[in-house]
């Protein structure tokens, strides 16, 4: 593979990432990709009207109540990120 | 195993509901979606009763729904954002009664995906582009307008994302006829990724955004974006724009923020306004608690706007907005009215609020007022500093008002709705029921119910009278034509016949000129003016003027049977002949010169009506002895020939020629249709040919033990057939096809239509000696349900082995149990605290109960007489305990006495599961079971999720592990344990000493105990991690089991292991086997799989019909009834899964969801067959059913049968 194609892949697969958010590479941290995975499973509960109604109920909350929660629980799922040691 | 999946009963929760023209008609009409369902309804703005015009299986789940309609049109289109990553245009055709899909653009994959859009959607008021958009990242803008033919056209999407932000809501900008505009409220992710310290997070900004798209250049900019409430939830158009005749502003434009406990008025560049969100003044209230508002409508009138919002209590809020021009003055809120808490509002023009419950049944109201001038608080933004915005990061101080019933609005309709179904069980417990009932849990919270639901119509019956002897026959006639009600009741006896009038009373008369001294064999309102009566000895023709033509019968003969219609007679003698007569234009009877020998006695007869235009009806069917059905010509050409014949299996009762639409046959015009009933209570269906005159495609149905007698009748403006036997069932046509159901009533012995001024679709029948008049009111119901309210959401019930109780357990989470709450108040009042007693006494069933603090339960235990439909006893639970399990179990040790053991936990936390202890209750039964008495609680260290008697002991899952508990003197004793189970075990089902264990995320485990060794261990699990609901055991080696995600699903253990299993007499070769996979040493084989699209929430192997094959029926959380039929050979399995096929090239999904895919969403689909697709085959175009039928090697009709027997045969229904 000449460098210049290397290149364009390379630019292509970032490319690729940053359109397809929550796409895994081979640098993922654990972090990201729990943040990822509540992420996506966050929007589908969301997504799903049976679920958000089975959470409404063993909750005792209203669904928009529970949609809400759901929402603003994708802004940081699993807590802030670890501390970097390399630095 | 290959099974069929059938829906019996619809979902009938709404997600969502939107309000337009969608028929272009003048009337406003409602789209619901039911989830996987959409449903068009038409609220009736005279009587205010909502009534359903079609509904249509998606075939996807429909995640948003929105209306709108192009400038200058008028008729409204609906939008439908769904999982299947396109967006889809629908308009409602009123000819053809259906939608029709104007667009479908592909966009994205399929699935509720993070950053594929279908979640959002948003239109421009004046229907020039729509908006659809993803949970995060994606926003697609499409441009719609018309081309020069008028057609509705769309654009290619336009993209307004934004990468790394959470979309949490988007709405169109009123903007009028400038750029079309969008606000979204977005917070962005990025940096909270980023920062170790968490201080990112915490000063994450949530943006209130406005994207433009810019028709001249066609693309979409970021116009403005500035940072809102943190707690914002939802955003709700202002009307803006201006007028364009008077140049007069609509409104200031812009959106209400609705964030916890405020509301903020925000435009761009102009003054922001923000309000309290007024609370409940309630003694009880969490004052730590916010409250958001989860659904606004806004409604504009003449010059004028107002919004409904509501809060997650329930309670609707009146906002106003006063302005000048486009400035803003004042943000006022005001108390309106609590109705259930709604997953969408809308507000029809003829003065009807329309209320889509969340759970439980929807309402629609009619606006009495508009809260205009009453004493209710009003909460204005000019009262606050700087319109409530002096220091936006602190609350304003809290406003309150004092909830009471309604006074703004009434109730118009209440449409029934099983949403959601959390528990049910099938059994056949009323007296006199040869079908089995489905005992249903339904509801959440203080508006839970507890319901029966019978398979048939409901009856409403008007009046019931004695009369003086046992009728054999009843009938109601007019006396002229153009009467628009009936005038008489002629009620035939042995001996004589009784003619009662209809007036301001029913009374008996004599001057009708009808015979009295003789039974009488049929009643008939004849050509313009004239009446007919028809009795053994002769015909009695009445004339206007009372004068009477009389026929009789020649010496030494009867009249057994008659039949007649507006122009023709047709007797038969005792001698077996047919006597034919007809009215001539003089409106004289005219006997045919022959009569017509049939060789045996007739037994029935029947014609039909004289179809519109005229002269007579062609066919007459004649039934005799000899067990045939004869059809002879009644044309002029060919006079009583005889054209073709049919055999019976047994000899005929009665015979029914009827018209009837039957879109599966003919789309535009009835069939006619020939009914015979069988003495043997089989009910025969025929379509008669119309021009050939044979007899063709025949239906067989079992309808009682009692000979059957048909009538013909109208319903609904249409014509039926009531088939009655020992059951009475109604045979009627229900947005174009045909139902067959029976109806909850008492057996009839005969009946006919009834119409009068009170009544005008009743009906009046014989039972005994009891006269009724009754009449159907909902058609295309099914199930009939009876409800006893409930303190609390149900969560399981079970039933007593020897009485015939329910014990029910019901909790809700978030709510003080209602006698804490009365401690509380007591020790208020006793502190000296006011304590509003006209708020605290209001019902908890329209105004739900104060919410608590996270960990606080209320709950009791119910025990239910189902037969009676009341409640016999209620234990309330103390000390902050919840009930989640219960099992009636047998205890060994006390010589088999039951007891009932409840599963309880105190101080309770759902998410992360846990409570400070859970307990085992152990009660004994009083009073045959009407009772309870407390015996023991056994502490127990996690909540126990389920309980089983299992060989005269108790099986338990309590959190992780399964535990054998025998009964003790102080508490239960715990015999042994395993605790491999990985999440938490939530049902559990046993054969033998055979324990299946149904994890709640980890599938379902077979385990085993070996009681030599007291050793209870798993031997074989699931492949598959699947997140169980319901589970139930088909036979030794198979259970059924639905989980989380709407998927059911069988598996097997092989026949060999279950062997080798049994025989181990100590379980050590199960204990020393490898494990397999990180599981258990066996596993189960995957049978069948097939995703519902309802969450599964119970499912239990019943016969439904009395003598029928067991099917698995199951419910959905959504309210959805089911059942899994085995087919019985493999012939049937090729041809319904080609037919599927078939169907499925055919039949394109309303959201553009592939079938395939969206039945094996999770998993792909396997050995199910897909009925409610199936069956949408009678629903398709003649010729695409012809070529379809040429593909299979059948007819049509073949097909249809096929379709119909696997429905029938199964459920009944």
């Amino acid at each position: 593979m000449s460098s210049e194609l290397r290149y364009t892949a390379n630019t292509q697969l970032e490319h690729l990432h940053a359109r397809y958010t929550g796409t895994g590479h081979a640098d993922l941290s654990k972090y990201e990709w729990l943040t990822h995975q509540h992420r996506d499973t966050l929007s589908s509960i969301v997504g799903h009207p049976t679920l958000t109604s089975y959470l409404a109920i063993a909750d005792g909350e209203a669904i928009g109540r529970v949609k809400f929660e759901m929402t603003e629980r994708m802004l940081q799922p699993c807590g802030p990120p670890p501390k970097k040691d390399d630095d | 195993m290959h099974l069929y999946n059938l829906t019996l009963q619809t979902a009938s929760a709404m997600p969502q509901a939107i309000v337009g023209n969608f028929s272009g008609a003048r009337q406003q009409e409602i789209i619901v979606s039911h989830g996987t369902r959409l449903e068009l309804l038409r609220p009736d703005s005279q009587t205010g009763k909502v009534s359903t015009v079609i509904a249509t299986d998606a075939f996807g789940s429909i995640r948003s729904l929105a209306a709108f309609r192009l400038t200058g049109g008028t008729k409204d289109y609906a939008i439908v954002g769904s999982d299947s990553g396109r967006i889809v245009i629908l308009d409602y055709d009123p000819k053809t009664s259906s939608f029709v899909k104007l667009h479908q653009e592909t966009y994205g994959k399929s699935g509720a995906r993070r950053i594929v859009p279908g979640q959002y959607l948003a239109t421009d008021p004046k229907g020039r582009a729509v908006m659809v958009g993803a949970m995060e990242k994606a926003k697609l803008v499409y441009i719609l307008n018309r081309d020069a033919a008028a057609n509705l056209t769309i654009s290619s999407p336009l993209e307004a994302h934004k990468n790394s932000a959470i979309i949490h809501q988007i709405v169109g900008v009123d903007v009028g006829f400038e750029n079309p505009m969008f606000a979204a409220l977005e917070v962005d992710y990025t940096e909270s990724d980023q920062d170790p310290t968490g201080e990112a997070f915490n000063n994450a900004e949530k943006m209130l955004t406005y994207y433009e798209l810019d028709l001249g250049l066609n693309h979409v900019v970021r116009k403005w974006s500035e940072p809102t409430d943190p707690r914002a939830n939802l955003l709700v158009q202002v009307p803006g724009g201006q007028h364009a005749t008077s140049n007069q502003f609509d409104g200031p434009s812009g959106v209400l923020v609705c964030c916890e406990d405020h509301i903020i008025y925000r435009h761009m560049d102009s003054r922001q306004h923000r309000v309290p969100i007024p609370r409940r003044k309630h003694p009880l209230e969490d004052p730590g608690r916010g409250l958001i508002i989860t659904s606004a409508v806004m409604h504009k009138m003449k010059g004028a706007f107002f919004f409904l919002l509501q809060s997650e209590d329930g309670d609707l809020y009146k906002v106003t907005i006063e302005h000048e021009e486009e400035e803003v003055t004042s943000l006022k809120i005001k108390y309106f009215d609590t109705v259930p808490v709604a997953s969408s509002l809308c507000i029809l023009k003829s003065g009807f609020l329309f209320v889509a419950s969340e759970f439980g049944n929807h309402f629609l109201y009619q606006f009495q007022k508009l809260g205009d001038d009453d004493n209710e608080p009003e909460f204005s933004s000019t009262s606050y500093p700087s319109c409530g915005m002096a220091d936006p990061s602190s609350p304003l101080p809290r406003a309150y008002f004092k909830i009471r019933p309604l006074e703004n609005l009434v109730i118009a309709d209440e449409m029934e709705s099983l949403d959601p179904i959390i528990d049910s069980k099938t059994l056949n417990l009323l007296p006199n029921s040869d079908s089995p009932q489905i005992f249903a849990a339904c509801g959440r919270g203080a508006r839970s119910t507890f319901r029966t639901l019978r398979h048939g119509l409901e009856v409403e019956e008007s009046v019931s009278s004695d009369l003086p002897g046992i009728p054999n026959a009843v009938w109601t006639t007019k006396r002229t034509e153009d009467d628009p009600y009936d005038s008489y009741i002629i009620l035939s006896f042995v001996n004589g016949t009784l003619v009662l009038s209809i007036g301001e009373t029913i009374e008996e008369v004599q001057d009708t000129g009808f015979l009295s001294a003789a039974p009488t064999l049929a009643v008939q309102q004849i050509g313009a003016d004239a009446l007919l009566q028809v009795h053994p000895q002769g015909i009695r023709h009445v004339l206007a003027d009372r004068r009477v033509n009389e026929w009789r019968v020649p010496s030494g003969k009867t009249i057994v049977s008659a039949t007649t219609n507006k122009r023709q007679v047709v007797v038969a003698l005792s001698s077996a002949e047919l006597v034919y007569f007809e009215l001539d234009l003089e409106g004289q009877l005219n006997e045919y010169q022959d009569r017509k020998a049939m060789g045996s006695t007739v037994l029935a007869l029947s014609i039909g009506e004289v179809p519109e235009g005229r002269q007579r009806t062609p066919y007459l069917a004649v039934g005799c002895e000899d067990q045939t059905v004869r059809i002879i010509s009644l044309d002029p050409e060919t006079t009583l020939e005889t054209i073709s014949l049919q055999a019976l299996t047994s000899p005929p009762s009665s015979i029914c020629i009827a018209d009837m639409l039957d879109a599966s046959i003919n789309k535009s015009q009835p069939t006619m249709f020939v009914n015979i009933g069988l003495q043997n209570g089989v009910l025969l269906r025929t379509v008669l040919d119309p021009i050939h005159g044979q007899l063709t495609d025949t239906r067989t149905r079992f309808l009682g033990t009692r000979p059957v007698r048909l009538v013909r009748v109208q319903i609904h403006k249409n014509p039926a057939i009531l088939a009655l036997s020992s059951r009475s069932w109604l045979n009627y046509t229900h947005q174009n096809l045909m139902h067959f159901t029976p109806l909850i009533y008492d057996n009839l012995d005969y009946a006919w239509s009834f119409s009068a001024e009170l009544s005008p679709e009743g009906l009046i029948g014989i039972a005994g000696s009891v006269l009724r008049i009754f009449q159907v009111p909902k058609l295309g119901m099914k199930l009939k349900q009876d409800s006893i309210p409930l303190l609390y959401t149900p969560r399981k019930f079970i039933t007593h082995p020897t009485n015939n109780y329910f014990y029910l357990i019901e909790g809700d989470h978030r709510v003080m149990g209602d006698q804490d709450a009365t401690k509380k108040l007591n020790e208020l009042r006793k502190q000296g605290k006011p304590v509003d007693e006209e708020v605290v006494n209001l019902p908890a069933e329209t105004f739900g109960r104060p919410k608590a603090a996270p960990g606080t339960w209320g709950s009791c235990i119910r025990i239910i007489d189902p037969v009676e439909a009341k409640t016999v006893n209620i234990i309330h639970l103390d000390g902050n305990e919840a009930a989640f399990s219960l099992a009636v179990v047998p205890f060994a040790a006390r010589n088999g006495e039951l007891h009932l053991v409840v599963g309880t936990a105190a101080n309770t936390h759902v998410s992360p599961r846990s409570c400070s202890s859970g307990f085992l209750r152990t009660y004994k039964f009083l009073d045959d079971g009407a009772g309870l008495e407390l015996m023991h609680k056994t502490e127990v260290d996690d909540v126990p999720l389920s309980l089983l008697g299992f060989q005269g002991r108790l099986a338990a899952g309590v959190g992780k592990a399964l535990r054998l508990y025998d009964i003790g003197k102080k508490k239960l004793l715990r015999k042994v344990e395993n605790k491999t189970f990985t999440t938490a075990i939530i049902s559990l089902a046993t054969q033998g000493s055979r324990l299946i264990v149904g994890d709640m995320q980890e599938s379902v485990q077979f385990a085993v105990y070996k009681a030599p060794e007291n050793r209870l261990l798993t031997f074989a699990d699931d492949t598959q991690p699947r997140w169980i609901s319901a589970m139930t055991m088909v036979d030794y080696n198979t259970i059924a089991a639905g989980d989380r995600f709407g998927n059911v699903f069988v598996n097997r253990l092989d026949s060999k292991i279950s062997d080798q299993v049994d025989d181990d007499p100590n379980g050590a070769g199960i204990l020393h086997e490898k494990a397999h996979l990180m599981g258990a040493p066996h596993k189960t084989k995957l049978l069948c799989h097939f995703h519902v699209g309802d969450l599964i929430t119970s499912i239990q192997k019943v016969s439904l019909v009395a003598g029928g094959r067991e099917v698995l029926l199951y419910t959905g959380l959504h309210g959805t009834i089911g059942v899994l039929v085995p087919f019985v050979s493999k012939e049937d399995v090729d041809f319904i899964s080609t037919l599927e096929q078939h169907m499925r090239t055919e039949q394109l999904s309303l959201v553009g969801r592939d079938h395939l895919s969206w039945r094996g969403y999770y998993a792909p689909v396997k050995a199910v067959v897909d009925g409610d697709l199936c069956e949408t085959y009678a629903t398709l175009p003649g010729s695409k059913q012809q070529s379809i039928a040429a593909e299979l090697d059948r007819g049509v009709g073949e097909v249809l049968k096929k379709l119909e027997q696997l429905r029938v045969t199964a459920s009944g229904f």
